[in-house]
């Protein structure tokens, strides 16, 4: 734990919700904190914890007030004790000094020929490099899932290397197709489901990246961490067939 | 099979409470844009208060009831009715096996809904049976209703099952509805504005622009859907910003109020994406969230400050006039 850590803030974001930030940055020290406070809390969920959703900032803990009022002194609001009750546990976790939790790695496949990578030569351009230069740092690096969110299993990846980062498209497309493998800025991320989007295209992966069949719906999770293997135009089909 | 839709209506999906535990994984809540409304409906027959029932929107559907049933139809936008005779909202409602379930446009709300005794039986999908269209998730095949479908009402609890058997009995055969009914919203008899309170990025926002939000009328914006309520200010008047800047996405809620850089205001409802990135102006009270959501395209909407404390209570006791309704609608049906 960073010894300049910022104190937490908390407040309340709806009747039902309050949100706890540790910071304002893309950092891996926020994150950490971040997750840590979400594990204390589905490990153990007090009676009135519906659900947390994690940001870059921190953590929103959702809740249901009704079940506060039972339990609660007369002198609190229900509000009043929850948020009471995660400066607690913000401070359980301030005092761990201990290992992070194991982290699941993914290995995500991505064909990054030039029929899914839409945007690569835009993107070697803007950076002056190679296609192949490209390719070769994107899946050199090691990704932290910081957060899932704008769409059902989209992924906020951060540790992507600046010499690729390039702006958003200034015209969204209308249509992105599922797997699409993405670069907005410094972020890098898979399109889940077919949607609208801005990202710039780098590739594509076989994998289904959601699936609400799945016992976990989205293939990554908050804390993750990621690499991307290149693959090609054959091994790409194949696995849409099932067959690696 | 027991409703048969004839003719979809604008916008017909089934809804419950909503997802509850998914929202790390990306996935929307959903669920019903009027809560009070999807309870009460559900109460009325005797199933569960978050049970699946139909969300209609301005223009109903037509559906062909094939089995003897008992409904209830609450919220706003339009009435049921039966065979082409018109009842009331909220009252409990014999349908003999064949009618013609019908809706007819009334000048009040924009959202109506439909529950069955025994509830709409279409799968649970991550803890809810609720559509969310976008993503093909839930409810009936993950979309909207449209001619040719048929659902199943699911098996009655003792409770639904009781009532029916009630109601079946004074109906002898034709259509029914009780002289008694319990709909609209609870706690806010004449509460015209929408009351909000300050969100985490208010004081970000010029002292004019905040002064003015609770001093005019916003239009709803045809735009506006279930995943977000857009307003446009009036005479071009947008919320401004004191100074520009950028915010990392972070979670949002039902009702929170985000201003992009246009200053045009969208309110987020049930659909909302899990995070945003645009800053939290100000958030709706959960209390009068129901009222907003039966607000139609072009109507006027007049915001009112209330502090969270005061929200918050409200909430507290809206839910216990919920009990309170639920035990009095009990009590009529009782009254046998």
């Amino acid at each position: 734990m960073s010894a300049q850590a910022k104190k937490p803030e908390l407040y309340v974001l709806s009747e039902t919700a309050i949100n706890i930030v540790f910071g304002t940055e893309i950092d891996p020290e926020i994150h950490k904190r971040t997750k840590k406070l979400m594990d204390l809390l589905e490990e153990a969920p007090f009676e009135w914890y519906l659900e947390c959703v994690p940001s870059y900032t921190g953590l929103t803990v959702f809740y249901d007030p009704i079940k506060v009022l039972r339990i609660m002194g007369k002198r609190d609001t229900p509000s009043a004790y929850v948020m009471e009750k995660l400066r607690e546990k913000v401070r359980e976790i301030g005092e761990t000094t201990g290992e992070e939790g194991e982290r699941a790695v993914v290995t995500i496949p991505v064909c990054y020929e030039e029929a899914f990578g839409l945007d690569l030569s835009h993107v070697a351009t803007e950076n002056g490099l190679s296609e192949e230069e490209v390719i070769r740092i994107h899946t050199s690096g090691e990704y932290l899932v910081y957060m899932i969110g704008f769409a059902p299993g989209f992924s906020f990846l951060g540790g992507m290397s600046q010499k690729i980062a390039t702006p958003r498209r200034s015209e969204p497309r209308t249509k992105i197709p599922a797997g699409a493998v993405g670069i907005a800025g410094i972020q890098t991320g898979v399109y889940p489901l077919e949607t609208p989007g801005g990202w710039q295209l780098i590739g594509q992966t076989p994998l289904k990246m959601f699936d609400p069949n799945r016992e976990q719906p989205s293939l990554l999770k908050s804390g993750d961490t990621v690499y991307f293997k290149a693959i090609t135009r054959t091994e790409f089909e194949a696995y849409e067939e099932g067959d690696m | 099979m027991s409703l048969s839709i004839l003719k979809a209506g604008l916008f017909t999906t089934v809804q419950d409470r909503g997802r509850i535990g998914f929202l790390q994984h990306g996935v929307l809540e959903s669920g019903a844009m009027d809560r009070i409304a999807l309870q009460s409906a559900n109460a009325i027959v005797g199933n569960h208060e978050n049970e699946a029932v139909l969300e209609m929107t301005m223009n109903g559907p037509e559906i062909k009831v094939e089995r003897d049933s008992l409904i209830a139809v609450t919220g706003g936008g339009m009435v049921p009715t039966v065979n082409g005779t018109a009842y009331s909202l909220g009252v409990p409602l014999f349908v003999p096996a064949e009618s013609t379930l019908a809706f007819k446009p009334v000048a009040l709300g924009y959202r109506a809904y439909l529950a069955v005794a025994g509830s709409i039986d279409v799968p649970v999908v991550m803890n809810s049976k609720s559509t969310y269209v976008r993503a093909g998730i839930g409810g009936f095949e993950g979309r909207a209703l449209q001619k040719g479908d048929r659902l199943h009402i699911g098996k009655k609890n003792k409770e639904a099952m009781k009532r029916f058997d009630q109601i079946a009995q004074k109906a002898d055969g034709g259509v029914f509805a009780e002289n008694w009914g319990a709909n609209g919203s609870l706690l806010d008899r004449g509460q015209q504005k929408i009351r909000a309170f300050p969100g985490t990025h208010f004081k970000q926002f010029t002292a004019k622009s905040r002064e003015r939000f609770f001093q005019q009328a916003f239009t709803v914006s045809t735009q506006s859907d279930r995943m977000g309520y857009r307003l446009q200010t009036e005479e071009d008047a947008p919320i401004e910003r004191q100074e520009s800047f950028s915010l990392l996405s972070e979670p949002v809620a039902f009702g929170t109020v985000q201003v992009p850089s246009d200053g045009q205001p969208i309110v987020l409802m049930a659909d909302r994406q899990t995070t945003g990135g645009y800053p939290r102006f100000a958030q709706v009270a959960a209390v009068d969230l129901g009222r907003f959501a039966q607000f139609r395209p072009n109507e006027q909407v007049m915001f009112e400050p209330i502090t969270f404390q005061e929200a918050e209570t409200l909430y507290l006791k809206q839910a216990q006039a919920m009990r309170e309704r639920k035990i009095g609608i009990a009590l009529k049906w009782k009254d046998y």
